[in-house]
């Protein structure tokens, strides 16, 4: 297990620094000079030249890369042109939101997707699996973007029943957290809880037709027994590591459905420097996520491991 | 030669099985009939009886839905249903369009990798590996406000992000297909590298792609309606569902049918591709045959 | 029982006092601000949150009359060359260093040295400061400066504390000091802002909240939606289309002031290659433009008829406005001659705009428009960052684009047409314009300077470099809760005199 910890973080490290080099030199080829991105209206030669100067954006790209990558070594990933803020500081503030909304995304889909899952694997076939399957297709079908508007327009707008925007700390006051956060986080959740029903019905299907539900059905348990306790167990394997990997997508997803909420996350925080040309803002959050989309990798590959023996074994 | 084809070709599935598993899936028929009808409407625009796209009508701003204007008008008096229509096309074609050239790239390169191994494969991979761990859209995103907003840069952009996916995939299979004993065989009687690959490679690794393909469209679409929803895909005055979604979402409470339509066409359509995708799936899948 | 029934009694009436005095008042704006340093800063919703926290020398009225604030009167001498001001006494910094002439002159200072400084191009007339006594300050100056008052009615004109400001340097937004009514409490980026009362302030009683919030909501619908649902108190920058909604709903009521500022196109006459075209050699060919447009139209489809139409740098009611040039109604035909006079019968041009979609949407009423007298525009939209850095270059044709105005008419004019002016990307250079707003800068005479203006405004009518559309009405929607509010033409919030009432 340690062996391959220490081969898997081997590996990841030309890999990271290949994404450092990508995302370096995706920025710079960006149109639209920063400094002037920044001027607005206001726009002095001087003064552009001296910030120019200032953040060493007349250097060479090398030594411009070797400077970011050395100081991202040192956990400096420089100070955001806008508004002097650390990067580091920035994405640190930044991460408490977008993981509470991943988190109460993660758990309706929990919720939604596992027992419709069980449920529809059991039912091979039947209408109800049928029906399951074409909600969660359509689950994965209807644009998040979309569905945030529309439960905007309707729950905010016409009702008044939630707030429409915003965020407040879950520490500051847990039930408005929770009122600010659960459309959002509903949005982000859908197409989760349709992938999580997929993989689980799949799982759920693989289990039930193996020997030891036989098994156990021969023994005379009951059904709820032989499904919850000895099939669930099994197929809960691929479930687990399925999730860890859909933190990748759970962040793609955060990024318009904070921008539609104007949740001030991980994702607002990209989008919004991507368009304000924030260049050190853009360059530490897509590292950032790397780094952690990777580590969930691993992460997904190690319980894996830890939970199907057989895995051990090999190699 | 002859014999050697035919005696070391593999157990591939007789196409008409295939189809007819497809046509017994209500689901994937539903699918085909979903992406058909919105094809046909793409390929239809010009010709069915409605006002131009960008023709202005400053008397009718902003109408409901109505006799004259089925679906209503936009926020300069166009017909919202004749935008529908032609925003089909842009939508279509970005869908299409960007998954050829993920398949473009991607093919040759897993393809390459499962092949050759050894550092090929070791470069390619971690190249895939550095382009998967950015997340899908902020990396469209970002090449997308790279390339400079316009519809054929949203789907490089698009192309680009969706790539490594079929690298991988083409990988693997390449990989799984080469130990099969036809592979050896072919290779023992000295065939060339190119035509073991076109021959027995390519044919064998195509329906998963395949698979991967129609699903990979339909995530496309949402990708293009999600730059052009952020301004970084169609440009005005040119239709496209979600660009029409990006003004729409500003006339929220006063035309609501501006963000409804379009929201609705993105969702039935992505639907249809992947009704299609999943029902080419399971009949392809060789195992519960 | 009975003591829980008291206890939910005094939970309720401490819950209802709360209400009552409104303690906190939140504001919806339309952007997340940049740096809150005043001599760094950039942006207008920046400048909303300064109105609360940090005092400027003097202030303006609605009718833009400057007036007392940190300084309490001033002098011009004879010639012109000196500005002597009078500081207000007792006036301290949220840090409890006192406001002095010393402190003026730090101010001055670090607003003309400081390399990161964006107020460098605003007080180049200051040649030096003297400090007369402790409450006095003297601007001795270069040349005469019509506009100096009115800079020092805005950003340059705003006292940092002189000690946090050094200590902090560039940083010194990361937690700003100055001497307004607000003091800086903590701000997370795209989130909030939140300012709290400054007791020590000199008319902390015309104040009523504890603390401000401002929160950035970018998206109109959705700050609307706030502020009907009770989690704004009021918003900036309601969308002109939202206005017929907001007024009919009871429980909100809406303030409007056309703005300082003005939308416009700006031609490139000679920066570059690209100004080698019809429009930009030929001023035919941009009067034909002007009258293809319908103003009015534009006003009435894009924004419900809240703006106001213009066609001059200042808006129609504002005293530098020239009458002998009323915005003209629309003449397709007349436009059509022009173009034949040019010896055209049409022609392509192709525009870069933002794409925003309410400047996408003005462009194509635009755009059809000038269709109908031959005059074919293709419209390019790039993200602001981009259309700037082109129009600098001189890599354009013709470019929709905004200014945010400014007090005085000089900030509206002078450096977009005089020959070296620092944002004149259309390269327009006319000695006859540039003698006229050279008067208009260092005459303290209004009414010279209005015939100064107004000599400028013949060749700029005729010329064309500029191309005016519509200037923009501010619209606040507050909750009918609130009074007091003072809608004023810079589109400043001035929470002086406003308050909650249940």
């Amino acid at each position: 297990m340690i062996g391959f910890l220490i081969r898997r973080l081997l590996i990841a490290i030309p890999t990271i620094l290949l994404i450092s080099v990508f995302v370096f030199a995706l920025q710079k080829l960006l149109p639209g000079d920063p400094v002037l991105a920044m001027a607005g209206e206001e726009r002095d030669p001087a003064v552009l030249e001296f910030l120019r100067e200032k953040y060493h954006l007349n250097d060479p790209l090398h030594r411009q890369y070797l400077s970011w990558i050395g100081g991202a070594v040192q956990g400096d990933l420089g100070v955001s042109l806008r508004t002097q803020q650390p990067v580091l500081t920035l994405i640190g503030e930044k991460l408490p939101v977008t993981i509470q909304l991943a988190v109460m995304a993660l758990i309706i889909a929990l919720v939604i997707g596992v027992p419709t899952g069980v449920i529809s694997a059991y039912r091979k076939g039947s209408l109800i699996d049928w029906g399951a399957n074409l909600v969660a297709l359509s689950g994965l079908s209807i644009p998040n973007f979309w569905l945030g508007i529309m439960l905007i327009l309707l729950v905010s707008v016409k009702w008044g029943l939630l707030p429409a925007s915003g965020y407040v700390p879950l520490s500051e006051d847990p039930l408005q957290s929770i009122r600010t956060m659960i459309m959002p986080a509903f949005v982000l959740g859908t197409g989760l809880a349709a992938t999580l029903m997929r993989h689980t019905r799949s799982a759920m299907l693989g289990v039930l037709r193996s020997d030891y539900v036989r098994t156990a059905r021969a023994k005379g348990l009951s059904e709820r027994v032989v499904v919850i306790k000895h099939a669930l167990r099994n197929a809960l394997v691929p479930i687990v590591t399925v999730t860890t990997l859909l933190f990748g997508e759970l962040l793609a997803g955060a990024v318009l459905t904070e921008q539609i909420f104007t949740i001030p996350g991980f994702g607002k925080l990209v989008v919004d420097a991507v368009f304000n040309r924030d260049y050190a803002v853009v360059q530490g959050i897509v590292l950032c996520t790397a780094v952690a989309f990777i580590a969930m990798n691993i992460l997904a590959d190690a319980i894996y491991r830890i939970l199907n023996p057989r895995m051990r074994d090999e190699q | 030669m002859t014999a050697l084809t035919d005696t070391t070709h593999p157990p591939r599935k007789p196409r008409s099985r295939v189809w007819r598993k497809l046509r017994a899936n209500p689901s994937a028929l539903l699918g085909a009939v979903l992406v058909g009808f919105f094809t046909l409407i793409a390929v239809l625009a010009p010709v069915l009886p409605l006002p131009g796209p960008m023709e202005t009508d400053w008397m009718a701003v902003r109408k409901a839905p109505s006799g004259a204007h089925l679906l209503g008008t936009d926020e300069i008096g166009r017909d919202v249903l004749a935008r529908m229509v032609w925003g089909a096309q842009a939508s279509l074609l970005a869908g299409v369009v960007s998954v050829a050239i993920a398949l473009a790239i991607g093919i040759p390169l897993g393809v390459a990798a499962g092949y050759a191994r050894g550092w090929t494969d070791a470069v390619i991979s971690r190249g895939t590996e550095a382009l998967l761990a950015a997340p899908f859209l902020i990396l469209a995103i970002a090449l997308a406000a790279f390339l400079g907003p316009s519809l054929s840069n949203a789907m490089i952009a698009i192309g680009l992000s969706a790539m490594p996916v079929f690298v991988r995939l083409a990988r693997g299979q390449t990989m799984s297909v080469m130990t099969e004993d036809y592979v050896e065989s072919a290779r023992a009687v000295g065939l060339g590298h190119m035509a073991i690959i076109w021959r027995y490679i390519l044919p064998n690794i195509f329906p998963p792609l395949l698979v991967q393909a129609t699903l990979t469209v339909a995530t496309a679409i949402i990708a293009e309606a999600s730059l052009s929803f952020l301004g970084l895909g169609q440009q005005p005055p040119a239709p496209s569902w979600g660009s029409m979604l990006n003004v729409a979402k500003n006339f929220l409470e006063q035309a609501p049918w501006m963000a409804l339509w379009p929201g609705i066409a993105i969702f039935l359509v992505v639907l249809g591709f992947n009704l299609l995708g999943d029902g080419l799936r399971d009949a392809l899948d060789p195992r519960d045959s | 029982m009975a003591r829980i029934r008291t206890a939910a009694l005094a939970l309720a009436m401490s819950l209802a006092a709360t209400g009552t005095f409104a303690a906190d008042l939140r504001i919806g704006l339309q952007e997340d601000p940049d740096i809150l340093d005043p001599d760094q800063s950039r942006t207008f919703v920046g400048r909303i949150v300064y109105a609360s926290m940090c005092d400027k020398l003097v202030d303006i009225t609605p009718e833009l009359e400057i007036i007392p604030q940190l300084a309490t009167g001033w002098e011009w001498s004879a010639d012109g060359m000196a500005l002597t001001m009078t500081l207000r006494q007792g006036a301290t910094f949220h840090d409890g260093e006192p406001f002095n002439a010393a402190a003026v002159a730090a101010n001055i200072e670090r607003s003309q040295t400081m390399p990161e400084s964006r107020r460098k191009s605003e007080l180049t007339s200051i040649a030096s400061t003297e400090i007369v006594d402790d409450y006095t300050i003297k601007f001795n100056l270069t040349a005469p400066d019509a506009t100096l008052l009115a800079q020092l009615a805005d950003r340059a004109g705003m006292m940092v504390a002189p000690k946090a400001a050094a200590e902090a340097g560039v940083d010194f937004g990361l937690n700003p000091v100055c001497s307004g009514p607000f003091k800086f409490k903590e701000r997370v980026q795209q989130d909030r802002i939140v300012l709290e009362k400054f007791a020590e302030y000199w008319n902390a009683d015309a104040y009523h909240f504890d603390t401000v919030t401002f929160l950035p909501i970018p998206d109109t619908t959705v700050r609307l939606a706030n502020l009907r649902a009770g989690d704004l108190d009021m918003l900036e920058r309601l969308a002109a289309t939202d206005l017929a909604s907001a007024k009919a709903d009871a429980g909100l009521k809406v303030e409007q002031a056309v703005s300082l500022g003005y939308q416009g196109i700006t031609i490139n006459l000679a920066n570059g290659e690209r100004a080698k075209n019809p429009l930009g050699e030929n001023k035919l060919v941009r009067q034909a433009l002007s009258l293809a447009i319908d103003r009015d139209v534009i006003n009435q489809v894009v924004f419900e008829g809240a703006f106001a139409p213009g066609n001059q740098p200042f808006p129609p009611n504002s005293p530098w406005y020239d009458a002998k040039y009323p915005v003209q109604p629309r003449d397709v035909e007349a436009a059509k001659a022009k173009l034949k006079e040019a010896g055209l019968d049409s022609v392509d041009i192709e525009f870069q705009v933002a794409n925003n979609p309410v400047q996408m949407q003005m462009m194509q009423v635009v755009q059809a428009m000038a269709a109908e007298a031959g005059i074919n525009i293709t419209l390019t939209a790039k993200e602001f960052a981009t259309l700037l850095k082109d129009q600098t270059a001189g890599d354009y044709v013709a470019s929709q684009v905004g200014w945010s105005g400014r007090v005085d008419p000089d900030g509206n004019l002078h450096q977009f047409v005089t020959c070296k002016g620092g944002i004149n990307d259309a390269k327009f250079c006319d000695p006859a314009v540039d003698a006229a707003l050279e008067t208009a800068r260092t005459t303290t005479d209004t009414a010279a300077r209005k015939a100064a203006y107004d000599a400028a405004q013949d060749v700029l009518m005729e010329e064309l470099p500029l191309i005016y559309l519509y200037h923009q009405t501010w619209i606040w929607a507050l909750n009918d809760k609130l009074s007091g509010f003072v809608p004023y033409p810079d589109g400043m919030i001035r929470l002086q005199g406003v308050s909650a009432t249940e």
